[in-house]
């Protein structure tokens, strides 16, 4: 039960300065919630079922006579989850400005397009007769993709923006030993996303580091010395983790295949590009494209995303099954390496055929927005993220100095030296002020990174009361108020969680035999 | 345009509060070569109906699964999900949330998780699950590597009876990071030697109960077998229900289980998104891949939760983590959970019984036609049958008259012998006597 110590208050909607227990541990609108295993019961149900059929098992010796699973009506599920929602910040509560995450608004259109039976209800292995139509979508955001990038082919599979990075590297890697090209280094700046030098090294390469020059972007230079006949591929985001936009990148693509490598670009930052510029024309080899972020599918709390993948010409060739293949106006889906006529597929990446559910979700945003909607999308998030520089620049510190950024702007702690206040503290302190926290620490060549992504969907007034807040904090910081900063949140409803405790101590799971506190 | 806030005079003041002339300077980075000065050849912006007439057009032509007698399976399964957990699942605080990196404000995401892997690991009878992965196949593979870092050997033994998928996704892992893998050939006869494919260099054995074929397998003996090689067994299951009825792996003597649990709360979706599960004994759970959540107090000394061990994970570990896992599924997760827990086990062990009773009806209503034999005497809601002719034609006749009566088995795996004859076929608490009735019509129709 929350109970108030130290004198301030524990909840958000606890008015502020009333720090009066209550009995229950609620703050009105702030209700507790004990974990399902507390509240249900094995012996009930929300579900109404019929008696089964009078049949004969088949089941052998292998029956189950208990689990242990607690059960809810249908009243205390309804009451236990809202519950629950209410204790989450949300794209739809307020500003969610995760740098590199791409928190824009999630269109409710969408919803109901992925939810149309013809969509939401139809299974991967139905004669593919019953499902052309299913094909055609799956065709049509193909083709919307590719004349976005302006690449010659795609895999649609990829569960996420990782899986895809592992296609688009697997595709270079099966291409490569197609040519009898075995290589084993994967060039990766040190500004990547984890995922990359991850991936690299998934696939058995060694990753070598490229550093980033003074303004936070490479250098063709950098890219040739670390090139190499051992070198298979450089893996670079674009617009880069700095908000920037690699402005040599023809000549590190151009340099990169001199040397017989490919340019494997992440693409999480497309959001800032589209329409604008097209990566085939970048010279990359392979993109993956996060529908959750670029074209708003919703992140769910983590997941599900979709990671399609466009390829070049050299590496179309060697993409994964399944694929859809659009003859007049009849589509068929290729399943099996063996049935790809002319192509060399590496193989499989996932059961079935993709997020179909995001696919639905992400061509009904394209369509919305059309070619222009989707440049001006593109433009306004630029303009916001620049804004938000231009309201900050004078009272916060960017690492590569006042310079015009894509759709996140970077800033560093080096305003905040002396005071004894973190990067940590200042994001922190966002939450009390109703906001969602930047991305911090991220990327790790600038010191305490805070990257501020505000998207193309918040409104004038949004960014004014975001950057006045901001400018607020950083007086609070700097003055005699650090108490705001170093000690929160002081309104969420919960304190600072203690995350040592919970990685050297892991309780991954409410156990029945003791409480929860001492299962482990 | 409808989803974008900024008036021109807003775009106006504020690249003058920025101090540029034109949108174009912001963009100047970009090359002038490679900026494009046109729109690009797609459509122009549309409103909702319109929208809604065109993707309306192409759902239109898809045989939805509710519309007509189905028994498709074959690792995704037609169930009945209750209204509410829809509702539930689309709430903003849900839906539009990100992955729970500020615990302070994601208290109701991590709960759930928190939730989530208790129940899995419960349904399983393994002690520890994770948040979830992409769906059941990435966790086959993932959960391949897990054994082999534990292990510190390379070599995986596939069942023949493991969803052909499956394997394609085990195989490409093989191919492209170089280990050594023993397939077994499909196995609808059941007669496969499992234990004998079980050398000192294995790393893993990788069972599915019950089967593609619907085979309903005791993996005691298989889990003994390995353990005395120094072998982990990986329980693969991709009918999350079958667990409301069947004995779990972890009581069978699984290492790790790797589930797809499409089956609660997540439609058919044509094939995702999805939600992996990912089970596995207390000891292993630092080499555990995806993300995790943990208990813990608040400065407060308040229960809450938190994303945990986290050192495991590619954006701390960049190139030495245990995986480049990300994303989980989250709102699969969710929706998972709520289902559940509306079921509980009295619901849960209900519904199984119900699947089993309409899988075991149907089966010996198709096993009494002529020439129509049934391969799989020991099943949970899907089971193999044998047709003369080719299993291919028969499913598109049936699809003819207007029944989707089940998966044939050479559709998956078109390079494996013997396959040509078997129909895979499940049945759920969705189809009625009606539906089977209809099925067992058709199925004569056709034959004769």
């Amino acid at each position: 039960m929350s109970m108030n110590r130290g004198g301030r208050p524990t909840s958000a909607q606890g008015g502020g300065s009333s720090d009066s227990p209550t009995f229950t541990g609620n703050r009105a609108l702030m209700i507790e919630e004990p974990l399902l295993f507390e509240v249900g019961d094995i012996s009930k149900t929300g579900v109404d079922l019929d008696e089964p059929e009078a049949h004969d098992s088949r089941l052998g010796s292998l029956a189950r006579s208990e689990i242990g699973l607690p059960g809810l009506t249908e009243p205390e599920v309804m009451r236990h989850y809202v519950r629950l929602s209410q204790k989450n910040f949300a794209i739809d509560a307020g500003i969610y400005p995760l740098g590199s995450c791409t928190m824009k608004h999630n269109p409710r259109l969408n919803e109901k397009m992925a939810r149309l039976p013809g969509f939401g209800d139809i299974h991967p292995l139905q004669p593919q007769s019953s499902v052309q139509g299913a094909l055609e979508l799956i065709d049509t955001l193909a083709a919307w993709l590719l004349e976005l990038t302006g690449m010659a082919g795609v895999a649609m599979s990829p569960k996420a923006g990782a899986h895809g990075e592992f296609c688009g590297m697997a595709a270079i890697k099966a291409a490569q030993l197609a040519k009898g090209d075995a290589r084993s280094v994967v060039l990766v700046p040190e500004s990547a996303h984890g995922t990359n030098p991850a991936t690299a090294a998934l696939l058995g390469y060694k990753v070598r580091d490229v550093p980033a020059r003074e303004d936070g972007t490479v250098s063709p230079d950098a890219v040739k010395e670390a090139l190499g006949p051992d070198v298979a591929a450089i893996m670079l985001t674009n617009p880069n983790t700095c908000g920037l936009f690699e402005r040599d990148i023809v000549a590190i693509a151009d340099a990169v295949h001199e040397a017989g490598a490919y340019f494997y670009c992440d693409g999480a930052n497309f959001t800032a590009i589209v329409g604008k510029a097209k990566p085939g024309d970048l010279g990359v080899d392979c993109m993956h494209i996060n529908l959750h972020k670029t074209f708003s599918t919703p992140h769910g709390g983590g997941g599900p995303g979709s990671g399609p993948v466009v390829f070049s010409d050299a590496i179309a060739p060697y993409a994964p099954v399944p694929y859809v293949v659009r003859n007049g106006e009849e589509f068929t889906l290729v399943e099996t390496a063996g049935a790809a006529k002319g192509a060399k597929p590496f193989g499989r990446q996932t059961a079935f055929h993709g997020q179909m559910g995001m696919f639905v979700r992400a061509l009904a945003y394209m369509m919305s927005h059309g070619c222009d909607g989707l440049r001006q999308a593109s433009e306004d998030a630029v303009l916001n993220a620049n804004y938000v520089r231009a309201g900050l620049r004078d009272v916060m510190t960017q690492p590569f100095g006042d310079r015009v950024c894509m759709h996140e702007v970077l800033f560093d702690d080096s305003f905040l030296k002396d005071t004894g206040v973190t990067t940590l503290d200042f994001a922190k302190a966002m939450i009390d002020e109703g906001f969602h926290p930047m991305t911090m620490y991220f990327p790790l060549v600038v010191h305490g990174a805070m990257l501020i992504e505000p998207t193309e969907s918040e409104s004038k007034a949004s960014l004014d009361q975001f950057i006045a807040a901001l400018r607020d904090l950083v007086r609070a910081a700097k003055g005699n108020d650090k108490e705001r900063l170093t000690g929160a949140p002081h309104h969420a409803p919960w304190a600072r969680l203690d995350e040592t405790r919970a990685a050297r101590q892991p309780v991954l799971r409410w156990s029945p035999e003791k409480p929860a506190e001492a299962a482990e | 345009m409808r989803y974008l806030p900024l008036t021109d005079a807003d775009r106006q003041s504020m690249l003058a509060t920025i101090g540029v002339q034109d949108i174009g300077e912001l963009f100047a980075d970009i090359p002038q070569d490679v900026r494009l000065k046109e729109l690009v050849d797609l459509p122009r912006r549309a409103g909702e109906m319109d929208v809604e007439r065109q993707l309306g057009a192409m759902a239109a032509r898809n045989t939805s699964a509710s519309s007509v007698p189905f028994f498709v399976g074959c690792g995704a399964y037609k169930h009945h999900v209750p209204a509410s957990v829809d509702h539930l699942i689309q709430r903003s605080e849900f839906l539009t949330a990100y992955t729970p990196y500020q615990p302070e404000v994601s208290q109701g995401t991590l709960q759930v998780l928190f939730e989530f892997q208790t129940q899995v690991a419960m349904l399983t009878g393994m002690e520890v699950a994770n948040a979830s992965m992409y769906d059941g196949s990435t966790a086959c593979g993932e959960a391949v590597l897990m054994a082999q870092r534990l292990t510190r050997r390379t070599r995986a033994v596939l069942s023949g009876g493991l969803h052909p998928q499956y394997r394609n996704v085990v195989e490409m892992l093989a191919d492209l990071t170089e280990f050594p893998l023993h397939a077994l050939s499909a196995d609808p006869a059941g007669d496969e030697d499992l234990i004998g494919a079980i050398d000192d260099e294995t790393a893993c054995v990788v069972v599915q109960s019950p089967d593609v074929f619907g085979r309903v397998r005791d993996l005691s003996a298989i889990s003994a077998a390995a353990h005395e090689k120094g072998a982990l067994l990986i329980a693969v299951v991709t009918e999350v229900v079958s667990l409301g009825a069947l004995k779990p792996p972890g009581e069978m003597g699984a290492d790790i289980v790797a589930a797809e649990g499409q089956s609660i709360g997540v439609g058919l979706n044509f094939g995702g998104p999805y939600v992996g599960l990912l089970a596995t004994q207390r000891k292993f759970t630092r080499q555990m891949p995806g993300r995790v959540c943990g208990e813990t107090v608040d400065a407060n000394g308040k229960r809450g939760f938190v994303l945990t061990l986290s050192t495991r994970e590619q954006h701390i570990r960049r190139e030495k983590a245990t995986s480049n896992i990300c994303t989980n599924s989250g709102l699969c997760a969710l929706a998972f959970t709520i289902h559940l827990s509306l079921l509980g086990e009295a619901g849960l062990m209900r519904l199984a019984r119900i699947n089993h009773a309409n899988a075991v009806v149907l089966a010996d209503a198709l096993s009494g036609i002529k020439d129509v034999e049934l391969v799989t005497p020991a099943f949970f809601n899907e089971f193999t049958i044998r047709v003369p002719g080719k299993g291919i034609d028969t499913v598109e006749a049936l699809a003819r008259k207007g029944v989707l009566g089940g998966v044939p088995a050479a559709r998956l795996a078109p390079d494996q012998a013997g396959l040509d004859d078997l129909i895979i076929v499940a049945a759920t608490e969705v189809n009625s006597a009606d539906d089977r009735e209809t099925y067992v019509k058709a199925l004569q129709e056709v034959l004769s």
